[in-house]
């Protein structure tokens, strides 16, 4: 705890500079799965703190998809109040230390920062991470308040971001909560996803044990849709309500010649291997192919993800196709840049055509083609077209696909009453509620592929729609 | 922690049959399904098909056949014992007719992949014939078991040390030509891919629907990792989700057994180690 301080003038905070992140040496990096950003020191997180103007009316927040008090917990921070900031994070973030890590925040808090309008903006990414990891590292210096109980019982399938998420709201509401995973670790995309070198599982097996102190039971190796359906889980297991936010599941392959070569994977594959089973391990029991040459097609996070894990695994070059330019890359700019300085080559406005084996049924390069940007298409972004006769091969023994994932029919499949887009996605109404009363939906279930933070928003604003549904209902929810 | 193994016993000297409970598993399942298990907290995620479900009990049976490193754990696992991790089922249940006579072909483990269908085919009152076959007599398993609910079984040997000597192609072939009076309607395999060809190749001519319980490399058993692709008339198709079961005259065997090789180094080098 620090005394009261004397408030920073505005001309003060304007003199400071955005504080950089330190990070670990790229070559160093480039071939191990240690965390890249290394984290703010203190007295830096506080010095950048120290720049937010602390506006009346703060922009920042409406970009936040799980609405963080940002002015508030940096205002404390600023102040060197660590705790009081830790304690106003913790009230409107469940999950602080992962987002504060993954979240795309140049592109949704930080961009409508007012310092941003001349120069940088606060580093709110940055200081979430510092308060969030100094509250994980003090755990205990301050227990959170007993909750009276609801003696309602909540189920969430999905341990991913919404689902945590949502499971740790319905906690602090009072409610009995049952998360369902169908793998055999909790943390979905978090774990099998995002590999360790961007957010290390220590990080996601914390926030996940904060949940069970919090009295969530996580049971893993379930499959609802199969070991249980809804309707069994309603009526049988007589839960109350139902948050399904089971992800968004099944990859999508380019539909191209050579797809099932040896050496083809899926970036949910690839990155399952190495990061849930640990495939980056010389001595683990699940392999992965490591080889000189890798082909990552995409230019998303997850392409970026393969293509940083390929290097790491040994590729050189580690190359990433994308068929648009890199204004176009979905990916965090900090992913790219990070890529960059690892050494993975781009290839820009290059598309894939054909996969090339060899006569033993093995990948041995791929035939792309040259593309140019032509119109813009019906969301604004120019549509990639093909140069003709630019075809050229990239030689490699591996290539993932990261273009992208289509909804998991596997739990709809067996609920016939939940209503699904035509593309498969589960329909929910202004309250996050499905055709089903009682069952709610939300992250990249409902959405198709989307980020950690709107899952995360999802299952927020979700619980809460639960917590008012369990309040209204006098009767436990029923199917039919 | 864990599920338990509260049986554990060799069915041939490489074929080991584990009790394990597991009442998340039997609460739906049915034939055709399977469950991923890994036995240690480092171990691989491996498919393994149910063979019987005791849902009073809650227990399944499942029946592993050592051939690399994480198999041979398994098959390590004594009574008493525990498995780190069983999630499922997993899979689509076969769907069972009452067409008549029905022929279920299985080789090696692959007898008790095929051994949930051929009762409930019994159950929709077919006649069932069961076509089990091994190198030896010694690896030819769930004979007895298969005969309560079977209307005939032939086992086959290679070595004819038991049995018809010879494949079970050829055993299947003779059965469909003696069977003019109950001519043989459908036939359910699994085991070694190449069996599972031969058999589509047996068939195929005769237009005798057939169909193929698939083994592709898999690692989540929930649709997302794509890894267990098989094409299927043409079309990709996941065994997890899609499967594993499919018709045998559509599927492409040789790429199917070219993608189980893909890992073969590997392989050799744990059990090396």
């Amino acid at each position: 705890m620090s005394e009261a301080k004397p408030k920073i003038k505005a001309a003060e905070r304007m003199k400071i500079n955005r504080q950089a992140m330190p990070a670990r040496d790229a070559v160093e990096r480039s071939h191990t799965f240690g965390e890249v950003n290394l984290g703010l020191l203190e007295q830096i997180a506080i010095l950048e703190a120290q720049r937010c103007l602390e506006c009346k009316e703060a922009k920042c927040v409406a970009g936040c998809p799980v609405a963080v008090d940002i002015p508030g917990f940096v205002a404390k921070l600023a102040e060197g109040d660590l705790q009081a900031a830790a304690d106003v994070l913790a009230n409107c973030n469940a999950l602080p230390c992962i987002s504060g890590r993954v979240c795309p925040q140049e592109k949704q808090c930080e961009i409508l920062c007012i310092r941003g309008k001349k120069g940088d903006p606060v580093a709110i990414g940055y200081l979430e991470r510092f308060v969030a990891d100094w509250a994980l590292a003090h755990r205990g210096v301050r227990k959170a308040a007993p909750v009276p109980l609801s003696g309602k019982k909540v189920a969430v399938v999905g341990s991913g971001p919404a689902g945590l998420t949502a499971a740790g709201e319905l906690a602090k509401l009072g409610h009995e909560v049952t998360v369902f995973e169908a793998l055999h670790q909790p943390g979905g995309v978090l774990v099998y996803g995002i590999p360790e070198f961007r957010l290390p599982k220590e990080i996601v097996k914390a926030e996940v044990d904060a949940l069970v102190r919090l009295g969530v039971e996580i049971r893993c190796n379930v499959i609802i849709g199969r070991s249980y359906t809804i309707d069994q889980l309603l009526q049988e297991e007589r839960y109350d309500a139902i948050f399904i936010a089971n992800g968004a599941g099944l990859p999508v392959f380019m539909g191209i010649p050579g797809e099932n070569l040896k050496g083809v994977y899926s970036a949910n594959e690839y990155l399952t291997r190495v990061n849930l089973m640990k495939a980056f391990d010389p001595n683990s029991a699940t392999p992965v192919l490591k080889a000189k040459q890798v082909v990552v097609v995409g230019g998303g996070n997850t392409a970026m993800d393969g293509v940083r894990v390929a290097r790491r695994l040994g590729a050189d070059p580690s190359t990433l196709v994308y068929r648009r330019s890199r204004t176009e890359m979905p990916a965090r700019i900090e992913e790219v840049h990070h890529a960059e300085e690892e050494g993975v080559v781009f290839q820009m406005l290059t598309n894939p055509v054909k996969i090339l084996g060899d006569d033993k049924g093995w990948v041995r390069a791929v035939l792309c083609q040259r593309m140019e940007l032509g119109a813009p298409d019906a969301k604004g972004r120019r549509s990639p077209v093909p140069i003709p006769n630019s075809e050229f091969e990239i030689p490699c023994e591996v290539v993932v696909e990261a273009i992208g994932t289509r909804a998991n029919p596997l739990l709809t499949a067996t609920t016939p009453d939940l209503k699904v887009n035509e593309k498969g996605y589960i329909q929910i109404d202004a309250n996050n509620m499905t055709s089903k009363p009682g069952v709610f939906a939300g992250g990249d279930i409902v959405r198709g592929a989307a980020t950690v933070i709107l899952a995360m928003g999802d299952g927020k604003r979700t619980a809460h729609a639960i917590d008012a549904y369990l309040k209204a209902s006098v009767q436990p929810a029923t199917a039919n | 922690m864990g599920y338990q193994v509260l049986e554990s016993v060799w069915l041939a000297p490489n074929v080991r049959k584990l009790l394990v409970a597991a009442p998340h598993v039997t609460r739906n399942c049915g034939p055709g399904q399977f469950v991923i298990v890994r036995a240690t907290p480092d171990g691989e995620r491996i498919p393994l098909t149910i063979g019987f479900a005791d849902k009073a009990a809650g227990t399944i049976s499942l029946f592993i056949q050592a051939i690399g490193k994480s198999t041979t754990d398994l098959c390590n696992l004594e009574t008493g014992s525990s498995l780190c991790d069983v999630a499922g089922p997993m899979g689509k249940k076969t769907t069972i007719h009452n067409v008549g006579h029905a022929v279920i072909v299985g080789g090696g483990v692959g007898t008790a992949v095929i051994y949930p269908q051929a009762r409930a085919l019994k159950e929709q009152g077919n006649y069932v014939s069961a076509i089990i076959g091994g190198r030896s007599k010694p690896y030819v398993i769930l004979e007895e078991e298969l005969k309560a609910v079977c209307d005939a079984v032939y086992p086959c040997t290679d070595d004819g040390s038991y049995g018809f000597k010879g494949f079970v192609t050829q055993r299947l072939g003779q059965l469909i030509t003696e069977s003019t009076a109950n001519p043989v309607k459908e036939v359910i395999t699994a085991g070694p891919v190449p069996m599972m060809k031969a058999v589509a190749e047996v068939t195929r001519p005769l237009g005798i629907h057939t169909v193929a319980s698939l083994n592709p490399i898999m690692v989540d058993g929930t649709g997302m990792c794509g890894g267990c692709r098989v094409q299927v008339g043409g079309q990709m198709l996941f065994a997890c989700v899609d499967g594993p079961e499919f018709d045998a005259h559509q599927v492409d065997f040789k790429e199917l057994s070219d993608r189980l090789t893909a890992y073969r180094e590997h392989e050799q080098r744990c059990m090396a180690k």
